[in-house]
C-alpha cells in the first residue's frame, strides 16, 4: 500500500478491502467487526440486535429518482434487512457546509422523513455540525440503525452449498447510471432513475415464506454484483448466466459508453438472495409480488469451483467475474 | 445503440463454424492478432477465448492507445501541470499510467490540476469560461478520436481562444501494423481490424498492406458473435490460400470509411515518427498538429522534445503488444504487477491486454 490514501481506497473494490483488513480491523480488534459484514449483531438476554451505520458523500446531492437523504434512510435500512432484521430506530448525523441552500436542506429532510416512513421506522437521535465553506460538498450525512433479528435465524456466508441458487429482486446498475450521467452529462440515459429504495419489507416477505432457506442476503451498493458474490464465495464458486441478469438497455449503453461493467456498478435497491434450491421458486414468488421485487430473477447457481465467481456469456463462453480494483468513480453514495 | 449481446442461436451456429474450419487445419496452429484495445476487452468480457478451437490463438496488439503512450509523455505532461500552472485534461485511463517515476494521478495529488473528461468539448468549454487559466488537452488515441481534436483545434483557432493547448499522442493504425508485420518475431496468420477504426478509415485503407504482405484481414465491430464471425472469415481465407480484406461489420463499416473526418484530420494534423511504449519510434505512425494550428501545440509553445519511452526493468509490455508472449508469459505478471500495482501500461488501462487478462481470467487462472 502506498503512504497515501486515494480516492480509490473508497470505491468499495479490492483497495478499500484492503483499508479495512490491515488498517481498521487490526487497530480496533472487535469479533464483529471482523466478519465485515454488513450488520454486527448484538445479543441482549433472548433478544438478538442487527446494528450498522453508513456515511453518505454522493455528488450530486439530488439525482432522478432521489436524493442524499433517501440514500441515507435507505442504505442503513438495508444494511440491516441483508441480516434479516425489521428496523427499529435510527440516528441522524448531519455535516453541513456552510453556504448551503436552505430550501434544498430542507428538501432533503423531507425526503429523510418520508422515507423513514415509507420504511416504518422513526429516526430517534441526531446530531447536527456545519463546516466551513471548501470543507464538505454541501452536506454529507450519516445513519446509524438498530433492527430485531428473527430468532433463530441468522444469514451469511457459511451455510451456502454447492446447488443453492442466486436471485436478484430487479434490473441491476440503476443507481450508479443515474447519478453517473447526471454528474457526465450523457442524455440517452436521463431516463434511468436510481433504485434507492428500503428492502427491510420485502426482504420480511421472503423470509416469512422461506424461512432459515434463505441461507445469504447482500445488498450489491458499491462494487456491484462483483465485489458482494467475490465476498461471499470464499468456500463455493458462483455461476452468473449473462442472459438472465436484468439490465435495462440504457444502463448497458451507458456502461458502454463509460467502459463499465454493470456487475460492478452501484444499486442501492438490490437484495442478492442465496437460497436452497428447494425454496428457490417460493422465494422468487415472494418477491415477484412485492413492488420491489417485480422483475426480481435467478440469476445463477452455486457450485464447489471454491473462491470463483464466473459468468457464462450470453454467446456461450464463460469469465471471471473479479472484484473491482476500486476505481476512481464519482461519488455516487 | 450498438447490438451488445447477440442472439444466443446466432452464436452457437458460428461457434460451430469455427470449429469445422479449425478442424480443416488441424496439425497448424493459427494465430490471430486483434489490433484493437476494445477488442481486446470484449474478447475476454464475452468468454471467447474460452470457445476457440485448440489451435486458434487469439493475441492481442498494440491497439490501447493508453498503453503506447510512452512514459516521457507522462512526464512531459506532468512537468507542464506542475511548474508551468496549465489545467489537464484528458480521457481517463490516462491519469493512472506511470510516467518513468509518477503518474498523472500522483501529480494531482501533488497540487496538479488534472481533470477526467467524455469529451473534447469540455476542454474547450473550460478553456472559454477560464480564460486566465491555460488548459491543455492530452490528444490520445487512434483515427477514431483525432477527428474529434482536430475539430476542437478548428473551433479554438476559430474562436480565437488564447489558452486552449493540445499535447498530441495521436497515432494511427495502419503504419503500426506494417512495423509489426516487418517485424521477423512476431508470427501472425491474420488480424482482426478494429470497427471504430475502420468506421473512419474505411476498410480499403488495409487493402495496400494486406496485398503486400498476404494476409488476411477481417474488420469486426465489438461483440463476441463479430469476433468469431471474423474469425471464421480469416481461417476461410486460409484454408482458401486467397488472403484478402474482409468487412464483417457491414452495419458500420464502409470500404470508404468517413471522409470528411479523414479530411479534418488531414488539415491539422500531419504525419510523423512517433514513440510507441515498448514499441520503439514507428515511421509515419504519429500525428502532429500542422504549423498553421501551431498556437494550439503544446509541442511548440512549450519546445518539447519528441517523448522518449522507459520501460522498467522486467517488464514485457512491448512483447505482449507485438502478440509475441501472453500476459501471463510475463515474469512480472499478477505478481509485482497487478492493476493495483501496475508496472507497464499494458496493466493500467482498462483495454491493456495484461488489466483485461487479469481481471477476466483471475490472474491467469484456468477456468
Amino acid at each position: 500500500m502506498s503512504n497515501e490514501i486515494k480516492l480509490a481506497h473508497g470505491g468499495g473494490g479490492i483497495l478499500m478491502q484492503e483499508l479495512i483488513r490491515e488498517n481498521i480491523v487490526p487497530a480496533l480488534k472487535s469479533k464483529s467487526l471482523m466478519e465485515l459484514a454488513d450488520s454486527a449483531r448484538l445479543d441482549v438476554d433472548n433478544i438478538s440486535l442487527a446494528f450498522t451505520m453508513d456515511g453518505f458523500v454522493v455528488d450530486p446531492l439530488i439525482f432522478p429518482g432521489g436524493d442524499i437523504g433517501r440514500l441515507a434512510v435507505c442504505g442503513t435500512i438495508n444494511d440491516l434487512a441483508a441480516r434479516g432484521a425489521r428496523p427499529l430506530a435510527l440516528s441522524l448525523g448531519l455535516i453541513i457546509e456552510e453556504g448551503l441552500c436552505l430550501e434544498i436542506f430542507r428538501q432533503i429532510m423531507d425526503s429523510v422523513a418520508r422515507t423513514a416512513r415509507e420504511a416504518d421506522v422513526e429516526v430517534v437521535t441526531g446530531d447536527t455540525k456545519v463546516v466551513e465553506r471548501g470543507s464538505a460538498s454541501g452536506i454529507f450525512i450519516t445513519t446509524s440503525g438498530v433492527g430485531q433479528m428473527r430468532r433463530d435465524m441468522d444469514f451469511g456466508p457459511d451455510r451456502i452449498a454447492a446447488g443453492d441458487v442466486v436471485i436478484i429482486n430487479g434490473y441491476i446498475g440503476d443507481h450508479g447510471i443515474a447519478v453517473m450521467s447526471l454528474r457526465e452529462g450523457i442524455s440517452f440515459v436521463s431516463t434511468v432513475k436510481s433504485d434507492v429504495a428500503p428492502l427491510a419489507e420485502m426482504v420480511g416477505k421472503v423470509l416469512d415464506m422461506c424461512g432459515p432457506a434463505v441461507k445469504c442476503m447482500k445488498d450489491p451498493t458499491r462494487g456491484g454484483l462483483a465485489a458482494n458474490l467475490n465476498e461471499i464465495a470464499r468456500k463455493v464458486g458462483i455461476l452468473l448466466e449473462e442472459d438472465k441478469i436484468p439490465v435495462r438497455n440504457q444502463v448497458r449503453g451507458a456502461c458502454e459508453l463509460l467502459g463499465l461493467d454493470v456487475l460492478s456498478v452501484a444499486n442501492e435497491g438490490k437484495m442478492l438472495f442465496v437460497v436452497s434450491e428447494k425454496e428457490a421458486q417460493k422465494a422468487l414468488e415472494a418477491l415477484n409480488n412485492h413492488p420491489l421485487g417485480r422483475d426480481a430473477a435467478i440469476i445463477g447457481r452455486v457450485d464447489d469451483k471454491a473462491g470463483l465467481v464466473r459468468l457464462k456469456t450470453s454467446i456461450g463462453g464463460e469469465r471471471i467475474i473479479d472484484t473491482p480494483y476500486g476505481e476512481e468513480l464519482p461519488r455516487i453514495c | 445503440m450498438p447490438k451488445t449481446y447477440s442472439n444466443r442461436n446466432d452464436a452457437d451456429r458460428v461457434v460451430e463454424l469455427l470449429k469445422e474450419s479449425a478442424n480443416r487445419l488441424a496439425g497448424r496452429v493459427i494465430k490471430v492478432m486483434e489490433v484493437c484495445g476494445t477488442h481486446t476487452v470484449t474478447a475476454q468480457a464475452a468468454g471467447v477465448h474460452k470457445l476457440l478451437p485448440a489451435n486458434v490463438k487469439l493475441l492481442s496488439g498494440p491497439g490501447c492507445p493508453v498503453c503506447v503512450t510512452p512514459a516521457g509523455f507522462i512526464d512531459q505532461v506532468i512537468k507542464l501541470a506542475l511548474e508551468e500552472n496549465v489545467h489537464v485534461m484528458t480521457y481517463g485511463d490516462m491519469i493512472r499510467v506511470p510516467g518513468v517515476n509518477d503518474s498523472l494521478d500522483d501529480a494531482r495529488r501533488r497540487g496538479a490540476k488534472v481533470s477526467v473528461v467524455y469529451s473534447v468539448n469540455d476542454a474547450l468549454e473550460r478553456a472559454r469560461k477560464n480564460p486566465d487559466q491555460r488548459v491543455l488537452f492530452l490528444g490520445i488515441g487512434f483515427e477514431t478520436t483525432a477527428p474529434a481534436t482536430a475539430y476542437a483545434i478548428k473551433t479554438a483557432q476559430k474562436e480565437s481562444l488564447k489558452n486552449f493547448l493540445v499535447l498530441s499522442a495521436h497515432k494511427t493504425i495502419i503504419p503500426a501494423m506494417e512495423a509489426l508485420l516487418e517485424d521477423p518475431e512476431t508470427a501472425v496468420d491474420g488480424f482482426l481490424a478494429p470497427g471504430h477504426v475502420s468506421v473512419i478509415i474505411g476498410s480499403g485503407a488495409y487493402e495496400p498492406l494486406m496485398k503486400r504482405y498476404q494476409q488476411p484481414c477481417v474488420v469486426a465491430g465489438f461483440d463476441g458473435t463479430q469476433m468469431l464471425m471474423g474469425l471464421v472469415r480469416i481461417l476461410l481465407q486460409i484454408i482458401a490460400e486467397k488472403p484478402a480484406v474482409e468487412n464483417v461489420y457491414q452495419s458500420r463499416v464502409n470500404r470508404e470509411g468517413n471522409r470528411s473526418a479523414r479530411e479534418l484530420i488531414e488539415e491539422v494534423f500531419a504525419p510523423a515518427g512517433s514513440v510507441w511504449r515498448g514499441l520503439g519510434e514507428i515511421p509515419q505512425s504519429g500525428l502532429v498538429i500542422r504549423p498553421e494550428f501551431g498556437e494550439f501545440d503544446a509541442g511548440k509553445v512549450f519546445d518539447l522534445p519528441q517523448p522518449e519511452d522507459h520501460d522498467r526493468p522486467g517488464c514485457r509490455c512491448g512483447d505482449v503488444l507485438k502478440g509475441i508472449i501472453t500476459p501471463d508469459d510475463c515474469p512480472l505478471f499478477a505478481k509485482a504487477c497487478k492493476p493495483s500495482t501496475p508496472i507497464g501500461a499494458c496493466m493500467v488501462s482498462r483495454e491493456g491486454s495484461c488489466s483485461a487478462y487479469y481481471k477476466y481470467r483471475n490472474a491467469g487462472v484456468e477456468i
